[in-house]
């Protein structure tokens, strides 16, 4: 089971843990919501929770709680510009179709 | 697929709930949006990579240009260009004359409260020119973080007065904005180096733009920023150092003769070029090919600081006075923030260290220091923060009042108070048997309504005539989080009332407002609507009070059965105007006046026979004679 982590979006990570001045890492969870099922989280981590899964990919630690790993296993996280859009992205393999605007998917 | 970006612990979003608010500095020379992203606040570029917009706007026959485009045209084109609408915004055309304002631009409607300006696009008022500026960021923002905005906190000068923060409120509905807040420039600065959750004290804040200059002196105390002092010169900035570098090249070129259009541009920038280079390094070199003037030459930094001295010498006696009025020595300032592209100068710097004795905050770039302050805030407002982080809090810059005999200046609200805040004070009547009083809302620190600034009139009308002194008229001022005040007054023995949000006199009248309104699609039918439901509740308010007085004074001319018929529809009226469909309430209202027909003529016709009872046809027949 691993996460991964393209190089620009590591690099990302350490710039904002670093301006947000505190976090351990990086949190990527799923949660049942939306309108398609599933919605993907990303959040800054302060502390681990007991069901809490660290992987370590370029410098940055990634951290996952063991029910969304399922869902997430092979998982790359890419950072992308569209326009003057920008933001992370979830390569996942496990998505079997997303909703139209891509926030909320099934498995 | 959507692009994400990365929440506090606990604070992510459902889909398609994302939380998105910007910080905008509109500013007199420039603008800039900014957002938080992934716990970060950065200022929003264009496509071109530019985060800064100049804040001009060129209207011709086919539309309108924003920004860089509309800066060329400045000079090709001045009269339907416009620079520095800031300085018209909440003004009238006297205002600006008292104020010293030149008028480059040719202004219709004089008369009106808001003059237009005549371009050959349109006629269009300050708030309307600044509306097209906060449109162009909208839409920069809404792009860049692929979502409709939740709001904005926008940033105004800490001096300006009821009447401009409004101006600049209306500027933003028009462009579509809903506004979280206003907030000062000082106040944004001083949160963008997190000095709202620091040690309390006193912090200065240098402003030093391109044509402006602000200085402000701020108490942080139980995390609200009060303003001590303002203090500043509306036309010193970095342009008047490029232009004494100018003349300075040419008195090196030994170039006598005035110089043409065209080279006192190319000037301007090379000396701007060498200002900005000086910056870093300590000798800029100067070449000049103009067909009118060939130079080559350098500049020193040490050269460069003769020259400037005066202005930053003139900015120093400012920090000067606003010590003076703030009552607080140079050693007892906390922090000095730097904000302004000028700050950048380091005999700016050192300068301005060496006169509060301490070194000023510059690690944020002070271009965009209001705006990143002000996103900060935005975000807060909005909930992407825990619980943990506090709301900010703001003051009233100006006192608050009402004039009263004489023409004196009630203060109801003291300046510097903390908002949101509601503040009452009873006034009296003057006259015997006077019925209806005139209030008229002020604000400024002087005792005198002529020295105040006017923000609204108003009238409360129809109580009861009583000798002069009994009338109790309680007179409320509240100021809601956007500093923006509305005004209540009720004569306390009647209950009669009246209200009025301010509505500032520099203001827009209705029509003004309703046709902005109506070019605004998306808010003219929803605000008819508020407003045809609000006209119809005090309407349905008015009657029942009305009915309540008639069956109070004749109650016995009614059978049981009769009263009850009209209490049920006074019920159901007054469950109508509580509800918000305005037709229901007038239908209520042609009901309830239905059933109390029969009522009305009885009592008519009880108070002629009264009023005839003890009397002859014959004598009122004479009376006629």
């Amino acid at each position: 089971m691993a996460i991964t982590l393209t190089h620009t979006a590591a690099d990302r990570i350490s710039d904002f843990l670093e301006s947000r001045g505190k976090g351990i890492g990086l949190r990527l969870g799923v949660k049942t919501t939306g309108c398609s099922g599933m919605a993907y989280v990303l959040e800054f981590v302060d502390q681990l929770n007991p069901d809490d899964e660290v992987f370590e990919d370029h410098g940055v630690k990634v951290i996952v709680d063991k029910k969304s790993l399922v869902y997430l296993d092979g998982t790359e996280l890419d950072f992308a510009k569209e326009g003057l859009n920008e933001g992370f992205r979830f390569n996942n393999p496990n998505e079997k179709a997303q909703c139209g605007c891509g926030e909320s998917f099934t498995v | 697929m959507a692009l994400l970006q990365i929440s506090e612990p606990g604070q992510s979003t459902a889909p398609h709930q994302h939380r998105l608010a910007v910080g905008i500095d509109l500013g007199t020379t420039n603008s800039l949006v900014a957002t938080v992203r992934s716990s970060e606040a950065q200022t929003l570029p264009d496509e071109n990579g530019e985060h800064i917009l100049p804040s001009v706007v060129h209207y011709h026959e086919n539309g309108v240009i924003v920004g860089s485009e509309a800066v060329a045209r400045a000079v090709s084109d001045p009269m339907n260009t416009i620079v520095s609408v800031k300085r018209f915004m909440g003004r009238g055309i006297n205002d600006l004359r008292l104020l010293g304002t030149k008028l480059p631009y040719q202004f219709v409607d004089k008369e009106s409260a808001a003059p237009r300006i005549h371009t050959t696009g349109a006629d269009v008022s300050a708030i309307e020119v600044s509306a097209e500026i906060l449109k162009v960021l909208k839409n920069r923002a809404v792009e860049s973080l692929g979502g409709e905005l939740q709001g904005a906190v926008i940033t105004v000068p800490a001096y300006f007065d009821e009447a401009q923060r409004q101006a600049t409120k209306d500027a933003a509905s028009l462009a579509g904005l809903n506004v979280l807040r206003l907030l000062n420039e000082p106040t944004a600065a001083a949160v963008a180096y997190g000095l709202d959750s620091g040690q309390e004290g006193v912090i200065a804040v240098f402003d030093l733009g391109g044509g402006t200059f602000d200085v402000s002196i701020l108490r942080l105390n139980h995390g609200v920023f009060e303003v001590l002092a303002t203090g500043g010169d509306s036309a010193l900035g970095g342009d008047d150092f490029d232009h004494v570098i100018a003349e300075w090249i040419l008195q090196q070129a030994k170039h006598h003769s005035d110089p043409e259009p065209g080279l006192v541009r190319t000037l301007m920038l090379v000396s701007r070029k060498a200002k900005e280079e000086l910056t870093e390094t300590t000798q800029a070199n100067i070449n000049i090919h103009t067909e009118h003037l060939q130079w080559l030459g350098s500049l020193s930094r040490d050269q460069m600081n003769a020259l400037i001295e005066p202005f930053v010498r003139k900015t120093l006696m400012s920090c000067r006075r606003a010590l003076r009025d703030a009552g607080i020595n140079s050693q007892d300032i906390l922090e000095v923030v730097m904000v302004g592209g000028s700050t950048r100068v380091p005999y700016v710097r050192n300068k301005v260290g060496e006169f509060f004795e301490r070194e000023p905050l510059v690690s944020i770039d002070p271009d965009q220091v209001v705006a990143i302050g002000a996103a900060l805030q935005a975000d807060v407002l909005v909930g992407n923060k825990s619980d943990a982080d506090m709301l900010l809090l703001d003051v009233i810059p100006l006192s608050l009042g009402i004039e009263t005999m004489g023409g004196l200046a009630e203060k109801i609200i003291q300046r510097n108070t903390p908002i949101p805040v509601s503040r009452a004070q009873e006034f009296t009547t003057y006259k015997d048997g006077q019925t209806a009083m005139a209030l008229h809302v002020v604000q400024g620190e002087r005792e005198l309504v002529s020295d105040c600034r006017s923000l609204a009139h108003f009238e409360l009308r129809g109580f009861p005539p009583q000798v002069a002194g009994a009338a109790r008229i309680r007179v409320t001022f509240q100021v809601d989080a956007d500093g923006l005040l509305s005004v209540h007054a009720r004569e306390q023995n009647s209950g009669t009332e009246a209200s009025v949000d301010v509505k500032p006199s520099y203001g827009l009248t209705d029509e003004e407002i309703e046709t902005m309104l109506r070019a605004s699609i998306d808010y003219a039918e929803e605000d008819m609507q508020a407003r045809g439901l609000r006209e119809e509740q005090v309407e349905a308010q008015r009657v029942v009070e009305a009915l309540d007085s008639a069956i109070n004074a004749d109650g016995e001319l009614l059978s049981d059965e009769e009263k009850q018929k009209i209490a049920q529809a006074r019920d159901k009226l007054i469950e109508a105007a509580n509800g918000d469909d305005g037709e229901t309430i007038k239908h209520a209202i042609n009901e309830l006046e239905a059933v109390c027909e029969d009522f009305v003529a009885r009592r008519m016709n009880t108070s002629i026979r009264n009023a005839m009872k003890g009397h002859s046809i014959d004598e009122y027949a004479a009376e006629d004679k």
